[in-house]
C-alpha cells in the first residue's frame, strides 16, 4: 500500500509546488512591501515647483491619501501620467508626488508641460525619503489610510482600470473603517 | 542487524548537533565581526564622539577606519540590490545600490551595529533584501531542509545497503528498498 501511496503523494506535492512556482501570471520580481499595515514614514521635503515651500505628509494624517513615486528619467512614469491626471480630476483622495532622484528643472518642466495631478510634489533628490518607503523602482504608488498606515503598494504604471479595481475598493473600505 | 534503534537514534542526534554547531559557529563569527553588538550604548556613543567624525569617508567612498571599512564590505555583500535582484549592493552600479551603500556607510560611521543596519534594510525592503535569511521559526524549513534531506537520503541508502547485504551473493539484486 505505502509503495504506491508514497510516490503518488510525492507527485501531488511536486505538482502543487510547480503549479505555484511556474505560474506564468505570477510576477517573480514583485516583492511584498514590509510597510503594509505599518505607519507611513513621514517626510518633509521642498516642493519641486517652489523650493521655498515645503511638502510633507504629516498634515495629511487622518485622511486617506496616495503617494506616487515618479521621475522624469522613468519612461513608465510618462506612460501613467495621463491616468494620474484623470484620477486627480475625480477628486477622490489627495495625490502627493515624490520626485525621486531627479533634477528639479526637468521635473518642473514635466509638470508645467504635461499638467500637475499632484497636490504637492516633494523633491527627493538624494533618494533618502524613497529609501524610507522602500522604493526600488518607479513608478510606485502607495495608499495610506486614515490612521496613517500604508495599506497598499502598487508597482507599475497606474491606469484607470487599476485605480477602479484595486484602489477604489480599498479607499472605500478605509473610509468605512475610519468613520 | 548490528545497528540497534538506539544506535541509529544516536547517529541522528549527532547529525543534528553538528548542524546546530555549524550554525552556532556562523552566528558567533558574525557577533565577533560586529564590535558594536554586546557593548553598552554609552560605550558606543563614546566611541563615536572620540572618533574623527569629519573626514571619516574619503572621496572614493572608503571609510578611513579599517575595521569599519571591512564591516562595510561584508554588509554590502550580504544585501541584495532590488533593482537587479541577483546582485549585491556591493557589486551593483544601480542608482539605488549607490544610495544604499551610502546609507550603510553613514550608519557605520554613526556607530550603528550590523544588526541595526540589517534591521533598517529589512524594515524597508523586506527579508528578501538579505541574501541569507535569519534563523527563526518561519525560516526553519529553509535552514532545516538540507539536513532533513541528508538524513532521509542517508536513511534510504542505509536500508538498501542493509537489505542487499543480507541477500545471498549468487542472487540478482532486487530493486528498491
Amino acid at each position: 500500500m505505502w509503495k504506491f501511496l508514497l510516490p503518488f503523494a510525492a507527485f501531488v506535492a511536486l505538482a502543487v509546488l510547480f503549479a505555484f512556482g511556474l505560474n506564468p501570471s505570477r510576477d517573480i520580481h514583485a516583492l511584498p512591501s514590509p510597510l503594509i499595515g505599518k505607519p507611513a514614514p513621514t517626510f518633509t521635503l521642498t516642493d519641486v515647483l517652489d523650493p521655498a515651500r515645503s511638502v510633507s505628509n504629516a498634515p495629511l494624517k487622518g485622511q486617506v491619501y496616495v503617494l506616487n513615486v515618479w521621475a522624469t528619467w522613468c519612461a513608465p512614469c510618462r506612460e501613467e501620467h495621463e491616468a494620474l491626471l484623470a484620477i486627480s480630476q475625480q477628486h477622490v483622495v489627495p495625490i502627493i508626488g515624490l520626485n525621486w532622484k531627479d533634477q528639479r528643472e526637468r521635473a518642473k518642466q514635466w509638470l508645467q508641460q504635461l499638467g500637475n495631478p499632484y497636490q504637492g510634489v516633494g523633491f527627493d533628490g538624494d533618494g533618502r525619503t524613497a529609501i524610507d518607503w522602500g522604493v526600488y523602482g518607479a513608478p510606485e504608488t502607495y495608499l495610506v489610510d486614515g490612521q496613517g498606515r500604508v495599506i497598499f503598494k502598487f508597482i507599475s504604471p497606474m491606469t484607470q482600470q487599476v485605480w477602479d479595481t484595486k484602489f477604489m475598493p480599498l479607499i472605500a473600505a478605509a473610509r468605512r473603517g475610519g468613520a | 542487524m548490528n545497528r540497534s534503534p538506539a544506535r541509529r537514534a544516536r547517529i541522528a542526534a549527532l547529525t543534528l548537533v553538528l548542524a546546530g554547531a555549524g550554525e552556532f559557529a556562523c552566528r558567533a563569527a558574525d557577533q565577533a565581526a560586529d564590535p558594536v553588538a554586546g557593548k553598552a550604548p554609552g560605550q558606543v556613543a563614546g566611541q563615536v564622539a572620540g572618533a574623527p567624525a569629519v573626514q571619516a569617508v574619503d572621496a572614493n567612498g572608503q571609510i578611513e577606519d579599517q575595521g569599519l571599512q571591512a564591516r562595510f564590505e561584508r554588509i554590502t555583500q550580504e544585501l541584495r540590490c532590488l533593482v537587479c535582484q541577483n546582485e549585491s549592493i556591493a557589486d551593483s552600479n544601480a542608482d539605488l545600490a549607490v544610495d544604499l551603500r551610502q546609507q550603510v556607510r553613514e550608519m557605520l560611521v554613526a556607530g550603528k551595529s550590523n544588526a541595526a543596519i540589517f534591521d533598517f534594510m529589512t524594515n524597508r525592503y523586506g527579508e528578501f533584501v538579505r541574501f541569507s535569511p535569519p534563523l527563526e521559526p518561519k525560516t526553519l524549513l529553509i535552514w532545516g531542509a538540507p539536513f532533513a534531506m541528508l538524513l532521509l537520503g542517508g536513511g534510504i541508502i542505509y536500508r538498501v545497503v542493509r537489505q542487499r547485504s543480507r541477500m545471498p551473493l549468487d542472487d540478482e539484486p532486487a530493486a528498491g528498498p
